[in-house]
């Protein structure tokens, strides 16, 4: 019963419909399997205590890219101000670890916790704004935050920042950038893993659903409002247990990690990496992460070279790196 | 089986009435058809029974369930499933994943077992899996499961709305334009489609321009023109409403010529 | 008290006529093409450091400010032609980004030229405050005034009585039905953004002499001019006027009155206050299909 005239439904373009479908169960096996591998192996080429940093800064980066990309690229909503989740992880463990003494891991999971329930109250009213007005509300929360951050120096040290004390988990100190980085390796597999089973889920087909047809979705059953807000509480959770890390690592916080820049270059790795793609997202981090080390000779280019890519990224491959990568390597194939 | 009950039903935009004092029941297990002039207010009636339109007045229920200003998330809970007139298809996806999405209100398994991929999970999805497969060959599409959504064809599209919307096994199946950009011979297929559907128990709702196939599938129609009702009926009762004829000033019978007409070309 | 409050009230008209400057330029923007623009910002940074550095070789400050508001125009004329009409049929998000990405170009292009350090601007015609009713004002602060007046004034009779402008205002209402009578939506685009960012550039120049100005001043600037833009109601011209007046306001009396700490904060809370409760503003929004 084929119509006689063959004509393919037209796909809108730009971000809209343009997601990867989510890889069939053998193949995610694969790729989380391969991601594994690389993590494994990476630390024979740490020639020295830098490099073993880098890399920690990069799993770091990946863990929020993976959960903002499930905002972004799957469920199709943006946010401009996804450092503010991350600033309030970090101040929030290293506040908990200091001033209310509890221990550096209980900490952790609180302030992750917490960022979680402030995303939900927050979520509901946000995420009702579409566009501009969603991008808008988004970034005005980060910068709240920020100024909150920067301004209650009291608490916070203010904008010089203040000291975090060593993670110890089960009584052992976690001291040393290898030890970070086997930590930092396991939680970015862990994320990846997480990321995976949700978009392969019910949940995650009513996400990509959301993004193409909302009105679809809905009929289908799908509660739109309650599935953005999950999936906005979830990227927040990934952003604060991020910060957490970041804060018990450098033994040390200040406000930019809650700037409007670090959400710019957070979304910037994203949409670079890949929309709708984890492992776009851990590229993205990567690259954009190794991006200003490699250029530490031309770091005032740093803003530059950013602003270019984001620019030339979403005019030339909207669907960001690895998706576009793929869909060349796929036709090739055929 | 399910009531479809609307009373005094309005809807207006600024100071246009789209739709006004709009009373009908839909009986379970029939084939019901909204046919009128355009502008009749026929999709807008549609996008209020299935709650993307907020009415403005009146009520909608759907058996023991009080609808009106629901969002649609909840008349698709209720039972009521609908495709569209401009495709809204999940280009995303592959054309299973758009029936497996279709059997969303039935899904029961939560959003920690998701994450976790829980052998629960596994086995709640290798199911959604089986049951999308039956119905996509239930309307012949089976080949076409893992092929992605957007390399199908404009009549297999049309189809694959209809086993998204079977999937979620709905008590009332709404129809926008089903034959629209059909070929005769298609639309042939789709009554028989639309009597296939009515035969599992149920019930179907038609929003039509293709006279022939409103005739021929339905056991009741709704004529609808200015947001009014005009008429109601049977097939043999509409064809012969003066009302409705002068409404449609002889579209009706043109349109019956017009389809012989393309039958023999 | 009172002279205080006199005191407050001046401040606040002043900050708030650059923050209205600045969103006339967001909403020109927002009515020629449905995009906000991030950008925005940065040509507010853009006149004030261009005046800066032409002045500081000697250039007569009126010579000045014309070139760099010619400048600043160009950029935004640029930023139109190379980006923002290449990705013409792109969606809302796409856009966003790019324009937060010409705005981190612009910065950093900014950086490299004038450097990280501060700037400032000779006022327009000297520092010696004036006394006004138990309060002092600088006369900078009439010239952003009067200026700003001027240019709505201007811009009235733009949009009013030149075939340009009313094709920017035709666009704007009916983008297809302008295409239609034959206007050259492209061409009103292109135009928009060199006027926007002239608009920004001015803002710019009037602001730098109270203040000062550097490579990053333009994203708080923008931000907030935006912020005065929902809250007026964008691509509502009034709107833009009344929101970018209040915003001011709301700042400087909070700021006095409440916590000058957070005075920064007011904006972005005045901002999400307005998108949660009234997303189209306190004298209503330009419909958009986009959004």
């Amino acid at each position: 019963m084929e119509s006689s005239v063959p004509c393919a439904a037209t796909v809108s373009d730009g971000i809209a419909a343009a997601g990867l479908p989510a890889m069939r169960p053998r193949r995610r096996l694969r790729g989380l399997t391969l991601l594994a591998l690389v993590l494994a192996l990476l630390p024979l080429g740490f020639v020295n205590d830098y490099v073993a940093d880098v890399a920690v800064l990069i799993a770091l980066n990946a863990i929020v890219c993976v959960g903002l990309n499930l905002l972004i690229g799957y469920a199709g909503q943006i946010s401009l101000g996804h450092a503010g989740f991350f600033g309030l992880g970090a101040y929030g463990s290293a506040l908990l670890a200091t001033h209310a003494g509890v221990p550096p891991l209980a900490a952790l999971l609180a302030a992750t916790a917490l960022v979680g329930v402030l995303a939900a109250l927050v979520g509901g009213p946000i995420l009702r704004l579409k566009g501009h007005y969603l991008a808008m509300a988004t970034l005005g929360l980060g910068i709240i935050v920020s100024i909150v951050i920067t301004t209650e120096d009291r608490l916070t040290g203010g904008p010089d920042g203040m000291a975090v004390p060593p993670l110890t988990i089960a009584g052992f100190v976690v001291q040393g950038e290898r030890a970070w980085y086997w930590i930092l390796a396991g939680c970015l597999l862990a994320a990846v893993w997480l990321a995976q089973n949700l978009i392969a889920s019910p949940t995650g087909r009513a996400l990509r659903a959301l993004h193409t047809s909302e009105v679809a979705a809905e009929l289908a059953g799908v509660d739109s409002a309650r599935h953005k807000l999950i999936v906005f509480v979830i990227s927040a959770l990934f952003a604060a247990f991020a910060g957490g890390l970041a804060a018990f690592h450098a033994g040390f916080v200040t406000p930019a990690k809650a700037s409007f820049l670090h959400s710019i270059e957070l979304v910037t790795m994203v949409v670079f990496g890949g929309m709708a793609s984890t492992f776009g997202a851990v590229v993205g981090a990567a690259v954009l992460t190794l991006l200003p080390q490699l250029l530490t000779a031309l770091k005032d280019y740093e803003m530059v070279v950013f602003g270019a890519l984001l620019m030339a990224t979403m005019i030339f491959f909207p669907r960001g790196i690895v998706p576009t990568l793929s869909a060349l390597w796929q036709r090739w194939r055929r | 089986m399910t009531t479809l009950v609307v009373r005094e039903l309005g809807c207006s935009f600024g100071g246009v009435h789209a739709v006004a004092g709009l009373s009908f029941e839909i009986a379970p297990g029939t084939v019901h058809s909204i046919i009128g002039p355009n502008g009749a207010g026929k999709t807008t009636l549609l996008n209020l029974l299935t709650g993307v339109y907020v009415p403005t007045s009146g009520s909608i229920r759907f058996g023991a369930h009080e609808l009106t200003g629901q969002p649609p998330h909840r008349y698709a809970a209720a039972g009521i499933a609908r495709t569209f007139q401009n495709l809204q298809i999940f280009f995303n996806m592959s054309a299973l994943e758009n029936v497996m999405t279709g059997r969303h209100r039935l899904e029961r398994t939560g959003l920690l077992a998701a994450m976790l991929h829980t052998p629960r999970l596994a086995r709640a999805e290798a199911e959604c899996r089986e049951r999308a497969l039956e119905w996509l060959r239930f309307l012949e599409l089976g080949d076409a499961a893992e092929r992605d959504a957007d390399t199908l064809p404009y009549g297999a599209l049309k189809r694959l709305e209809i086993a998204r919307a079977l999937a979620g096994e709905p008590q009332l199946l709404l129809l926008d334009e089903p034959a629209a950009g059909l070929n005769p011979s298609e639309a042939l297929g789709i009554a028989a489609l639309i009597r296939r559907v009515a035969a599992t128990g149920t019930t179907v709702v038609l929003v039509e321009h293709n006279m022939r196939l409103v005739m021929e599938v339905s056991d009741h129609i709704l004529v609808l023109d200015h947001g009014k009702r005009l008429a109601e009926g049977s097939a043999e009762q509409i064809r012969s409403d003066a009302r409705v004829i002068e409404a449609y000033l002889g579209a009706a019978s043109e349109a019956h010529a017009a389809g012989e007409a393309s039958a023999d070309a | 008290m009172g002279s205080q409050a006199l005191q407050f009230l001046a401040a606040g008209l002043t900050s708030g006529s650059i923050y209205a400057l600045v969103a006339l330029g967001f909403s020109i923007v927002f009515l020629a093409s449905r995009v906000i623009n991030f950008a925005q910002g940065e040509f507010v940074m853009i006149g004030g450091m261009a005046a800066s550095s032409l002045v500081s070789v000697g250039m007569p400050l009126a010579a000045a400010m014309a070139i760099a508001v010619a400048i600043a125009a160009a950029v935004g004329l640029v930023l139109e032609k190379l980006a923002i009409e290449r990705a013409s049929r792109a969606d809302v998000t796409t856009l966003v980004i790019i324009t937060i990405g010409a705005s981190m170009l612009l910065r950093g292009i900014a950086q490299i030229v004038w450097g990280k350090g501060i700037r400032s601007l000779p006022p327009i015609s000297g520092e010696q405050p004036i006394a006004i009713g138990g309060a002092t004002i600088l006369p900078q602060s009439l010239w952003v005034l009067g200026t700003t007046i001027a240019i709505v004034a201007a811009l009235s009779w733009f949009f009013g009585r030149t075939r340009l402008g009313r094709a920017m205002l035709a666009t704007a209402h009916n983008r297809l039905a302008a295409q239609l009578v034959g206007i050259d939506v492209k061409l009103v685009l292109f135009a928009s953004f060199g006027l926007a960012a002239a608009l920004g550039a001015v803002a710019g120049m009037l602001i730098a002499p109270i203040g000062f100005t550097s490579y990053d001043t333009g994203v708080m600037l923008g931000l907030k001019g935006f912020a005065a833009a929902i809250l007026g109601g964008i691509g509502n011209f009034h709107g833009a006027i009344f929101g970018g007046l209040l915003l001011g306001l709301l700042e400087s009396l909070g700021a006095g009155f409440v916590s000058s700490a957070y005075k920064d904060a007011i904006a972005f809370v005045v901002l999400l206050g307005v998108l949660f409760v009234r997303p189209d503003g306190i004298l209503g929004a330009l419909r958009s299909d986009r959004v």
